[in-house]
């Protein structure tokens, strides 16, 4: 059962709204929730992350320091929170900007090229959601549905139009690993 | 009712509205910013007033003429703005007006830094400005309960007459929780005798906060002083979590005691036995959590955890009198108390210390 996510990435990747979309589809569920992110004096380009938990009891502390997943969106945020994770975690890594493998061997990693992904759905910013696809997949800490339902709150209403890119990034990210998983078994 | 997601500082401004208020002043100080971005929108949806201030010492003074011509009033900042306001606040509390305040305390002293501290804890309970006088002082641990104690915050601030100071830190702050929102209060204000709105053909209405002659002083700090004892008596309130049993209790507000909550759940799983006294108001202090819990007798001590070097523990000491040891944890200058850390000290003192 996955309840704590850290989702990392710089500034512009569209991080903290990724991590909310997550929130808002854990509220819909009627789970607890807790969305907490970095609010340092962080600057464009710099390192942007933030911390989701999704529960079904209440959520203490709301502070994710020991993840059991984590969303590395580029390679210093690899770097910065790899060690962070709990064993047996996992780690979904944007290998489009990060171009190393994992030294650990005890947690799971996967690896998906959202960048590459994105701009074949027509949008380099929309890799976020790929990869977040990826993860909701990976993990089942909400449903895909959910998440679909929830981007009409993270957007406002004019970038409405950008509702249905953003479904089809997620369904695209789901979908990678599902085709990966259905070849290895087939 | 279906929950909505909000941010804490979000939740602040939407559970005033809901309350009552319609004047807010402001002026910007991360990481409280969020409140007035969200009230510079939603104020003018009720018709009422949102105003960006020059300075924290505008704001305070515009709460004061509001609240003294009979509106609900608020303000909110963060430490060092709130430091900038305490000339205000005292004068406020002199001239016996209703208001809320809202501290998202960061790291200090001075500029500090904008992460989540604890350490405006001394200037929050022990008035803050000069001269003998108290704050309500109210601190909220989520998202839900900001929004349900503001409404509380002004209700007793129009009660008693009185400031009410609502304590939260950056953490608090910027956090996003679901919660139900709770009913809009009907925008009502009730008949006040007090403010200087017109004398309608009776008597004189003065606010006054000078009393150049010390005899008449004396008898209002002593009118001031029979009020606060009235809400000591009357409004402390706090959350008895797993005391029951407890040999070690852990007293944090706020953000602390979310992180408490863990440690004692983490504890429990550990059949060792640890609660948490949570004070929600901090003054009054809640000296009636301390006195029913000592009645049990199975506690041996108390830990008090916070974001500071330790300026609760005075209360939590003063509250026990004597009756047990009380041990300090904290974290300092924006960094937060750990789980493990914690649990750590807590086992320290479980397994070393003589009850």
């Amino acid at each position: 059962m996955f309840e704590s996510v850290l989702l990392a990435g710089f500034g512009g990747q569209g991080i903290l709204s990724a991590g909310q979309l997550l929130a808002y589809a854990g509220t819909l569920a009627g789970k607890h929730v807790t969305w907490v992110p970095s609010y340092g004096a962080e600057m464009r380009g710099g390192t942007a992350n933030c911390g989701v938990t999704i529960s079904s009891r209440p959520i203490s502390s709301p502070i994710v320091s020991e993840p059991e997943a984590l969303m590395a969106m580029n390679r210093p945020s690899l770097e910065k929170f790899e060690q962070s994770v709990v064993s047996n975690g996992l780690i979904v890594v944007n290998s489009s900007l990060v171009n190393c493998k994992i030294a650990r061997k005890d947690v799971q990693v996967m690896y998906i090229s959202a960048n590459k992904l994105a701009e074949e759905l027509g949008n380099n910013k929309v890799a976020v959601n790929i990869v977040l696809g990826a993860l909701i997949f990976l993990t089942q800490i909400v449903s895909l549905e959910l998440a679909i339902e929830s981007l009409g709150k993270v957007f406002p209403p004019r970038h409405q139009k950008l509702i249905a890119l953003n479904q089809r990034a997620l369904k695209a990210g789901a979908q990678f690993f599902d085709h990966l998983a259905k070849e290895k078994a087939g | 009712m279906a929950k909505v997601l909000m941010k804490g500082n979000e939740a602040f401004g939407e559970g005033a509205i809901r309350a009552g208020c319609r004047f807010y002043f402001g002026y910007p100080i991360t990481p409280q910013s969020e409140l007035a971005h969200f009230l510079a929108k939603r104020m003018p949806e009720v018709g009422g007033t949102f105003l960006q201030a020059e300075s924290e010492l505008a704001s305070i003074n515009m709460v004061f003429g509001a609240a003294g011509a009979g509106a609900r009033a608020m303000t909110s900042s963060s430490g060092p703005g709130i430091s900038l306001m305490q000339e205000g606040i005292s004068f406020i509390a002199c001239a016996e007006l209703p208001c809320v305040i809202v501290n998202i305390m960061r790291g200090g002293p001075g500029l500090g830094n904008i992460a989540p501290v604890q350490s405006d804890y001394f200037q929050a309970t022990r008035g803050g400005g000069h001269g003998d006088y108290r704050l309500i002082v109210l601190a909220p641990s989520s998202v839900q309960e900001i929004i349900d104690l503001i409404r509380e915050a002004f209700d007793l601030a129009e009660k008693y007459l009185n400031p009410v100071l609502m304590l939260g830190d950056g953490l608090l702050g910027q956090m996003m929780e679901p919660m139900e929102l709770n009913e809009e209060k009907n925008f009502f204000i009730p008949p006040r005798p007090w403010a200087a709105s017109g004398r309608m053909g009776g008597p004189k209405r003065i606010i006054n906060t000078l009393y150049i002659v010390p005899e008449e002083a004396e008898k209002h700090n002593l009118k001031l002083n029979q009020k606060y004892k009235k809400i000591e008596a009357n409004e402390q309130r706090w959350e008895n979590y797993q005391t029951e049993g407890a040999q070690l209790v852990l007293v944090a507000f706020g953000t602390a005691a979310r992180i408490c909550m863990g440690v004692v759940d983490y504890c429990r799983d550990q059949g060792l036995p640890v609660g948490l006294i949570r004070p929600i108001t901090l003054w009054p202090f809640p000296v009636k959590a301390f006195d029913s819990i000592l009645s049990l007798d199975t506690v041996h001590y108390f830990l008090s955890v916070e974001m500071s070097t330790g300026q609760m523990i005075e209360d939590v000491r003063l509250a026990v009198n004597g009756r047990r040891p009380v041990f300090f944890y904290g974290r300092y200058g924006g960094m937060l108390p750990v789980l493990t850390d914690v649990v750590k000290e807590v086992k320290k003192l479980l397994l070393e210390e003589e009850p």
